[in-house]
C-alpha cells in the first residue's frame, strides 16, 4: 500500500550512509525501509524511542503515526489498519506486551500480518522498568491463550535491529501472521553504527493477493492469499472459529480442527525457511562444551567462548536469531556430540528449558537477573569450571 | 421455502436469515432500521466497513449485514475501527456493539475516540445487561435489579453513556429506543452522514436475560415500557431530577462541528511530505 | 415533541398525507418468531393473532384487515425478523422516507 514516490524520496536521503543510532531508532528506520505505513503505540520504557522516531519520521515518508490511549488500542489499531493493505507496527515492553496478548491472539486467528516490537525489560510486573532483561521469551511463545504458533526474532546489535525488523515485515506478510521483534532493553538502548542500504533494496509488501470472491481463511494453500477492505468482496474477519470463507462456525469440531492446525502448520511446516541461527563450531567433533545464547547476552557469551578457547577449552557456540519457532533441528545437531551446553540468558532459564527438550546432554542455565548484563568474565568462568 | 423477498434482502448476507436473536430481541429491530437507513441514504455497502465486538448486538453486522466486516475482541471495536478509518478515510466505518462492550470494558476507547472526534459512527445497543453470557449486571443496569452477578440487588448506579460521550467531545450524539423506529432511522442517517464522532445510544430490549428478571418477559411489554418511560430531551430539560428518575431521555443530545482527527492526521503527513519534496527540489 | 404524538400522527395520517398506499402485506412464515410486536403496535389493528404454526413452532400473526393500513411502515420497521414484506403501490406521489 505504500506510496512509493514519497517513500523512495524519503529513503533516498538516508540511503548508503552510516548512522550512529540507538537500537530502538535503528528498528524504527528499518520499519521505514520496510514500507511501514502505519504505526500506533503507547509510551513505555525502554521502547518509547521507537514511537518517538516514528512520530517524527513516518509522516515525512508518507505514513501515519498515532499514539493510542493504551497498548490494547495500539495493537487493535494496527490489526484493523492491516486489513486495508497497510504494513503496520507497534512497539512496547513487557507490561504493554502483556496487555496486547488478547489482540495478538486475534491477529493470529485472523491471520493478520503485523509487527510487534517488544523491548524486554526486567519483570515481572513493573519490575526494574529501566533495566534490561530477556524474560518475555516464553510469553512471546505462549502469552496468548489457545494453541498457536508465532515467529519471534532477537537482534543483538543496532544494525540487526535495522535488518531483522525488515525480515519481520516480510515474514508477517509471507506467513500471514503477527511477528514479534524480541529485543532486549540492552540492545534497544545501545548506540552503534548502522548502515542504511539503497532504497531499491527495499521491499514494501510480500503479501499474496487472492481474487475477489476467493476464500481467504482456508483452501488448498497453507497460507491463503489476502483480500483487503474496499475490494468489494465483503470480507468477513472474525476471531471466532470460522470456515474458509471467514464465516463463523463454532459448532462443527472439524472446522476448528482444520483451521487451528493449518494456522499452526503455516509456521511449523516452514521452519527450514524461517529459522536462522549463527554458529561457530570449533574443531569438528572435539568440543564437549557448547554455549547457546541470543540477543544482547550473545555478545559477552561469544566473547567468553573466545576467551575459553584461549585458555585451551574447546567450545562450540551458537546464537539463536530466530527464537520462535525454536531451532530444534539446529540445536539437536549442535548438541549431538556435546556433554554440556551452557545457556547464558537474562532470565531464569526460559530458553535453556527449551534446549533441554532437543538434546541428550546436560543443559546448564547461566542465568542473570537484576538488570545488569553478563560479563565476559562471568561466562568464561562458567565455561572453564564446567569443562 | 418462502418465496417472499424483503425489499432490503440484498443488504443481508445470503442464507444468514433467520437470524439467531431471541424472540422479540431488539437487535433484530436495530438491524432492520439500520438497513432502512443505509437504503434511504443510498449508501454503497462495498464502501463501508462494519466493526463489532463481543455480545449479541455485535452480531447485527456480523454475519447479517453484507459488507466488509471486522468482528473483533470484547470492548475493542472502536480501537480496531480507528486503524481502519485512518488508513481508509474514504470508507464509511460503522461500529455496532453493546453497552457492556462499548461502555464497560471498552469505555476507555469510547471516551478517547469522542475526545479526538474520530470520523466513526458508533451504534451502542444498550440492553442494560450482559445478555450473551446469561444476564450479569452491566454498567448500565438500573440500581436495585437482581441479575446473575447481583443476586441480591445491584448496588451501582448506571451510566448515562450518551451524556458521557457528549462531555467527551463527540460531534453528534443522540439516544433513542427500539420503539422509536422512525426517529432512530433518521438519527442513524444523520450519524452516518455527519463528519466526526457520531454516537447513538439505542436502548433496546433483552427479554430473555434482562426482561424476565424485571417482569418484562417479551418484546411487546418492553417496547410498551420504553414508550412509557421515554421523555424527549426538550421536555426533559424542564423536568427535575426526581421527575426524570427511571425516565429515558431521548432525542438529539448534541450536534456540533469540530476539527476531525483523521483529517488532521492526514494533513500533518501531507505537510511533512510536501516539505520534504520542496527540500529535495532545492 | 411527545413521542406518543409523533407516532399517533403518523399512524392516523391519511394515505394522502403519507403518500403511500399498500398493495400487499405478507408475513414471511420462515422468518417470523411470533413475537406479536406487529399485532400490539399497529395503530389500526391490521394484524391479529392466529393459531397458525410455522415450521419452527411459532404462532404466526395474520393480516386481518389490509384495507385499514395507512402505509405508515411502523410494523415493517419494528419487526425484529424482517418478516413483514410490504409491497407499496407504484404511485408518482410516492415520496416515502427517502
Amino acid at each position: 500500500m505504500t506510496d512509493n514516490t514519497n517513500r523512495i524520496r524519503y529513503l533516498d536521503r538516508l540511503a548508503g550512509k552510516t548512522y550512529f543510532l540507538l537500537g530502538d531508532e535503528a528498528c524504527a528506520y528499518g520499519a521505514l525501509y520496510s514500507g511501514c505505513d502505519f504505526f500506533a503505540g503507547y509510551p513505555i520504557t525502554p521502547a518509547s524511542e521507537v514511537a518517538e522516531l516514528m512520530a517524527r519520521e513516518l509522516p515525512k515518508a508518507g505514513g501515519i503515526c498515532v499514539q493510542m490511549e493504551d497498548e490494547l488500542a495500539s495493537i487493535a489499531a494496527i490489526i484493523g489498519a492491516s486489513w486495508t493493505d497497510a504494513r503496520t507496527m507497534t512497539a512496547t515492553s513487557g507490561p504493554g506486551f502483556s496487555l496486547m496478548q488478547e489482540n495478538l491472539g486475534y491477529a493470529i486467528m485472523t491471520e493478520t500480518p503485523c509487527v510487534i516490537v517488544d523491548v524486554q525489560r526486567s519483570g515481572p510486573s513493573t519490575g526494574q522498568a529501566t533495566k534490561p532483561a530477556q524474560g518475555d521469551v516464553m510469553q512471546a511463545r505462549w502469552g496468548t491463550h489457545g494453541d498457536h504458533n508465532i515467529i519471534a526474532l532477537s537482534p543483538n546489535s543496532a544494525q540487526e535491529c535495522f535488518d531483522l525488523i525488515r525480515d519481520c515485515f516480510d515474514l508477517a506478510d509471507t506467513y500471514r501472521t503477527p511477528v514479534i521483534m524480541l529485543m532486549d532493553g540492552e540492545i534497544g538502548h545501545i548506540r552503534e553504527s548502522v548502515v542504511m542500504p539503497e532504497p531499491l533494496e527495499a521491499r514494501f509488501s510480500a503479501r499474496k493477493a487472492a481474487q475477489v470472491g476467493e476464500d481467504i481463511f482456508g483452501g488448498s494453500e497453507l497460507v491463503p492469499g489476502m483480500i483487503h477492505y474496499g475490494q468489494g468482496s465483503n470480507v468477513h474477519v472474525t476471531g471466532s472459529t470460522h470456515l474458509a470463507n471467514g464465516m463463523r462456525d463454532v459448532s462443527t469440531p472439524e472446522v476448528h480442527d482444520v483451521l487451528v492446525r493449518r494456522i499452526y502448520r503455516k509456521i511449523d511446516d516452514n521452519r527450514e525457511k524461517i529459522v536462522r541461527v549463527e554458529s561457530d563450531i570449533g574443531k569438528d567433533g572435539t568440543a564437549r562444551v557448547g554455549v547457546i545464547s541470543f540477543g544482547a547476552t550473545a555478545r559477552p557469551a561469544y566473547g567468553a567462548v573466545k576467551e575459553a578457547r584461549n585458555e585451551g577449552v574447546d567450545v562450540d557456540f551458537m546464537r539463536l536469531i530466530t527464537i520462535w519457532p525454536f531451532a530444534r533441528k539446529q540445536v539437536a545437531e549442535f548438541g549431538k556430540n556435546l556433554d554440556v551446553i551452557l545457556v547464558p540468558e537474562m532470565n531464569l532459564g526460559q530458553i535453556s528449558r527449551e534446549i533441554e527438550r532437543f538434546v541428550g546432554c546436560k543443559v546448564v542455565p547461566v542465568s542473570k537477573i537484576g538488570g545488569v548484563s553478563h560479563s565476559v568474565e562471568e561466562i568464561t568462568r562458567a565455561i572453564v569450571e564446567i569443562a | 421455502m418462502s418465496q417472499l423477498q424483503h425489499r432490503l434482502i440484498d443488504y443481508v448476507r445470503k442464507d444468514s436469515l433467520p437470524h439467531r436473536f431471541c424472540v422479540g430481541c431488539g437487535c433484530g429491530t436495530v438491524l432492520n432500521v439500520f438497513l432502512n437507513a443505509i437504503d434511504s441514504l443510498d449508501l454503497d455497502p462495498t464502501q463501508m466497513v462494519c466493526v463489532s465486538g463481543i455480545g449479541c448486538s455485535s452480531w447485527i453486522p456480523s454475519p447479517y449485514f453484507k459488507s466488509d466486516t471486522l468482528h473483533t475482541t470484547h470492548g475493542r471495536p472502536i480501537a480496531f475501527a480507528t486503524g481502519v478509518k485512518i488508513m481508509r478515510p474514504d470508507m464509511k466505518v460503522v461500529a455496532i456493539a453493546g453497552d457492556g462492550d462499548i461502555a464497560g470494558i471498552g469505555g476507555n476507547h469510547l471516551i478517547h475516540a469522542a475526545r479526538r472526534n474520530i470520523d466513526l459512527t458508533v451504534f451502542m445497543v444498550n440492553n442494560m445487561i450482559y445478555g450473551m453470557t446469561g444476564g450479569q449486571a452491566a454498567p448500565t443496569t438500573p440500581e436495585g435489579v437482581k441479575t446473575a452477578s447481583t443476586p441480591y440487588r445491584n448496588i451501582e448506579p448506571p451510566f448515562k453513556v450518551a451524556d458521557l460521550v457528549v462531555a467527551a467531545g463527540a460531534s453528534y450524539v443522540s439516544r433513542w429506543t427500539t420503539y422509536h423506529v422512525f426517529q432512530l432511522q433518521k438519527a442513524m442517517q444523520d450519524a452516518m452522514t455527519r463528519k466526526g464522532f457520531s454516537f447513538i445510544e439505542i436502548v433496546s430490549q433483552c427479554p430473555e436475560n434482562y426482561g424476565r428478571r424485571v417482569g418484562l418477559r417479551n418484546g411487546t411489554s418492553f417496547l410498551k415500557k420504553f414508550k412509557e418511560q421515554s421523555v424527549n430531551i426538550s421536555k426533559a430539560q424542564t423536568m427535575s431530577d426526581d421527575e426524570l428518575q427511571d425516565k429515558i431521555v431521548v432525542g438529539k443530545l448534541c450536534d456540533q462541528s469540530r476539527p476531525e482527527f483523521v483529517t488532521e492526521l492526514h494533513r500533518l503527513t501531507k505537510e511533512q511530505v510536501e516539505k520534504l519534496a520542496m527540500e529535495s527540489e532545492s | 415533541m411527545d413521542n406518543k404524538d409523533c407516532l399517533d400522527r403518523s399512524a392516523q395520517s391519511s394515505p394522502k398525507k403519507r403518500k403511500k398506499s399498500v398493495e400487499s402485506i405478507e408475513i414471511d412464515g420462515d422468518l417470523c418468531k411470533g413475537c406479536d410486536i406487529c399485532i400490539e403496535f399497529c395503530p389500526v389493528d391490521v394484524f391479529q393473532a392466529s393459531n397458525k404454526l410455522n415450521r419452527r413452532g411459532y404462532y404466526l400473526p395474520i393480516v386481518a384487515d389490509m384495507e385499514k393500513c395507512p402505509g405508515c411502515q411502523l410494523c415493517e420497521l419494528l419487526c425484529p425478523e424482517l418478516a413483514i414484506v410490504i409491497t407499496y403501490a407504484q404511485k408518482s406521489d410516492n415520496t416515502e422516507t427517502k
